[in-house]
């Protein structure tokens, strides 16, 4: 694993990635999906859900990054509260 | 109450997930980690942060690139798209013609794209190529290596060559789909061609077409052979596409950090788009049934 060039960072994220992955996968057996139409006037479920939160959290992160510097704590509260507003409103 | 997908399909895309993950997700997660280290080689790595993301966010040289590509992509897709939906009417509907417009139609297509680069390098030289020879002939001064507009034009000619087809091929089934009860009713309308076009050919295409345009636009995204082969960047920077630039900052420079800090944000763009044109697609299917 050496030519991966781990750090603990990284590591950390991935399993916070993959962790989330596992417990909507299980939320998703458990708790069958219901799709719905939200403010984008498309039909989501709760896995595009994620995923619309996931790839804007990265683009928040960017933003921030190139707009208002390294505080990427600050960026990470904006993604929480935009995922909430996805999970309640797309 | 309401219905409720069943998911449970997608265990069975378990042994995809496992090559998937061989050949982009172990690479792409290695990316990630090298996007924030720095190396001088020899497999030792320097913690550096997010400083790359910051310097290539600031980066005119990426922001350049990032323009360039766009306004490569927009232009083909431009062309390629109309002219496309153009050949697509006016190819014969059946027999012996039909087929053989389609085999000839298909053949740019089969071309590896290193190869179509060097036919255009060789087509477009002023001193042996027939295009180049030609132009220079009647005066025209056309020169891919040292003139910006020259060289532009000889990349999207080529790619309109290689490419369109693609398009008409795709616009050609989808015209073939629609019945010919269609075409009678307008014809009991006296329905003008326009009007056929516009409320008959042009939505029952549009299913195919979205699909030819997110692969124009993918693939012309992440344009790198034929540009390099025909061009090589140049001249100066100026058909230098962001998957080149790339290539120069990772292998060329062997900078890999900034080249991982870029290569992710270039990731991320096509996760987007490719995103939104799956769900305009997967929308306009719904409401179609």
């Amino acid at each position: 694993m050496d030519w991966m060039a781990w750090t603990w960072p990284t590591a950390i994220f991935f399993m916070v990635i993959a962790t989330l992955l596992i417990t909507f996968t299980v939320l998703a057996i458990k708790f069958p999906e219901t799709p719905r139409t939200g403010i984008l006037r498309i039909e989501t479920t709760r896995g595009d859900r994620l995923f619309i939160t996931l790839l804007g959290s990265a683009f928040i992160n960017l933003a921030w990054l190139g707009l208002v510097g390294v505080q990427q704590p600050l960026a990470l509260v904006v993604c929480l509260i935009y995922a909430a507003a996805v999970f309640r409103w797309v | 109450m309401e219905k409720t997908v069943n998911q449970k399909a997608w265990f069975l895309v378990l042994p995809v997930l496992l090559l998937v993950a061989f050949s982009a997700v172990i690479p792409l997660m290695t990316v990630v980690n090298y996007s924030v280290q720095d190396t001088f080689g020899n497999n030792q790595f320097f913690w550096a942060g997010l400083e790359w993301f910051e310097e290539m966010l600031a980066s005119e040289r990426m922001w350049d690139a990032l323009g360039r590509q766009l306004l490569f992509s927009l232009i083909i897709l431009a062309i390629e798209v109309p002219l496309g939906i153009f050949v697509a009417l006016n190819m014969p509907k059946s027999g012996f013609w039909s087929s053989l417009c389609l085999v000839l139609m298909s053949l740019p297509l089969l071309i590896p794209w290193n190869v179509v680069g060097t036919i255009w390098q060789i087509f477009g030289r002023v001193d042996i190529g027939l295009l180049g020879y030609t132009l220079d002939a009647l005066g025209i001064n056309y020169n891919y290596t040292q003139d910006t507009l020259a060289a532009w034009i000889t990349i999207v000619v080529m790619d309109v060559w290689h490419w369109t087809s693609l398009v008409a091929l795709l616009a050609f089934a989808g015209l073939k789909s629609i019945p010919d009860a269609y075409y009678q009713a307008a014809k009991i309308d006296q329905a003008s061609r326009w009007k056929v076009f516009r409320y008959i050919e042009l939505p029952k295409m549009a299913g195919v077409l979205m699909i030819a345009v997110l692969l124009r636009f993918m693939d012309s995204f992440m344009i790198y052979t034929e540009p390099f082969v025909v061009t090589g960047g140049g001249p100066g920077n100026a058909t230098t596409m962001l998957s080149i630039d790339l290539v120069k900052m990772a292998l060329g420079q062997f900078d890999l950090g900034p080249a991982a800090a870029f290569s992710l944000m270039y990731f991320l763009v096509i996760l987007l788009v490719s995103w939104v044109f799956y769900t305009v697609m997967t929308t306009l299917e719904k409401r179609e049934t």
